[in-house]
């Protein structure tokens, strides 16, 4: 029913790519969720029903890991033979810790700037954009695959981690700001 | 997940919150960042001419746990030699801190900061040496 030695792209019957359509990654998810819901095998013996969750999960573990560009990137990096151990990494090019700083405390003053509206979308814009750029860093390293190029990939992936995480916040304070 | 008092206190009333001249030769920052969670840190330390650290500041964007950890690890800092200074261990701040497995990675993240502080200091004074004699 569900194959789980089948990488997630597989099981999808996606191609194995940075790009997913995502349309597409919806309506076989939502095909493969109908075909093993545990709903399904109510009648069935337990341990019928464990497997069926244990499948359902799976399913649910590759869809949330390919719907989003972060996750999936992780997840082909893994494909590739590179595990991000992101728990112990922490020495970080000076250059860009010095940016998140300034970042950082850029958003730290939002609620004391004059239009602290207008400071949230535009520090929003510019994390996005730079999170639209290491996405392109991370496909053309990809793509081409070589040891030292899936080693730049994994540095981008973890700067992308802390823009990640910025846009979140960011995204918290702009819907902290309208129910001021 | 709770705080431990300690974590608490010091996140209520963090010590050492600042920043030193990072173009003095006798000042050494040490910046890192932790993928994991998106925290940044950065600990400045100031030091003698004895090699002894007479003032250690952080700024510290992160959850509790982070900046207790940094704010406990300037006060650790003051007054030890750079080489006493660096055997401080992250385990030393997690257990002082009573920190829970989830929130190691932010002690781990104070240590390196803790030891690029000290290499950044160190490799000024190398240059220092080098550089000819004014």
């Amino acid at each position: 029913m569900v194959d789980l030695t089948k990488n997630y792209f597989e099981l999808f019957e996606l191609p194995l790519s940075c790009q997913v359509d995502l349309q597409r990654l919806s309506s076989q998810y939502r095909a493969l969720q109908r075909a093993v819901h545990p709903d399904r095998f109510a009648g069935d013996d337990e341990r019928q029903q464990r497997i069926s969750i244990q499948y359902a999960s799976h399913v649910n573990e590759a869809f949330n890991t390919l719907k989003q560009p972060l996750p999936r990137a992780i997840y082909l990096l893994k494909l590739a033979g590179r595990d991000v151990d992101i728990e112990r990494n922490t020495i970080m090019d000076p250059g860009f810790l010095m940016e998140q700083m300034e970042l950082r405390e850029a958003v730290a003053d939002i609620r004391s700037a004059s239009n602290p509206e207008q400071e949230v979308e535009r520090l929003a814009s510019q994390v996005d954009a730079d999170i639209l750029r290491y996405l392109q860093q991370f496909e053309g390293f990809w793509v081409s695959a070589t040891e030292q190029d899936l080693e730049q990939a994994e540095t981008v992936v973890r700067k992308m981690l802390f823009m990640v995480k910025l846009a979140a916040e960011l995204e918290q304070l702009e819907s902290e700001l309208l129910d001021d | 997940m709770a705080y431990s008092e300690k974590v608490i206190d010091h996140y209520e009333n963090p010590r050492n919150v600042g920043k030193l001249d990072q173009d003095s030769q006798s000042v050494g920052t040490g910046m890192v960042g932790a993928p994991a969670c998106g925290d940044v840190m950065r600990l400045q330390i100031q030091v003698n001419d004895e090699g002894v650290i007479e003032d250690a500041r952080f700024k510290t964007y992160g959850c509790g746990s982070a900046i207790a950890s940094s704010s406990l690890a300037t006060e650790w800092m003051k007054g030890k030699t750079l080489d006493e200074a660096a055997t401080i261990k992250n385990t030393d701040i997690a257990e002082e801190l009573a920190l829970p497995p989830v929130k190691i990675h932010c002690s781990v993240l104070a240590e390196d900061a803790i030891k690029a502080a000290i290499d950044d200091y160190r490799a000024k004074q190398k240059h220092d040496d080098a550089a000819p004699a004014a």
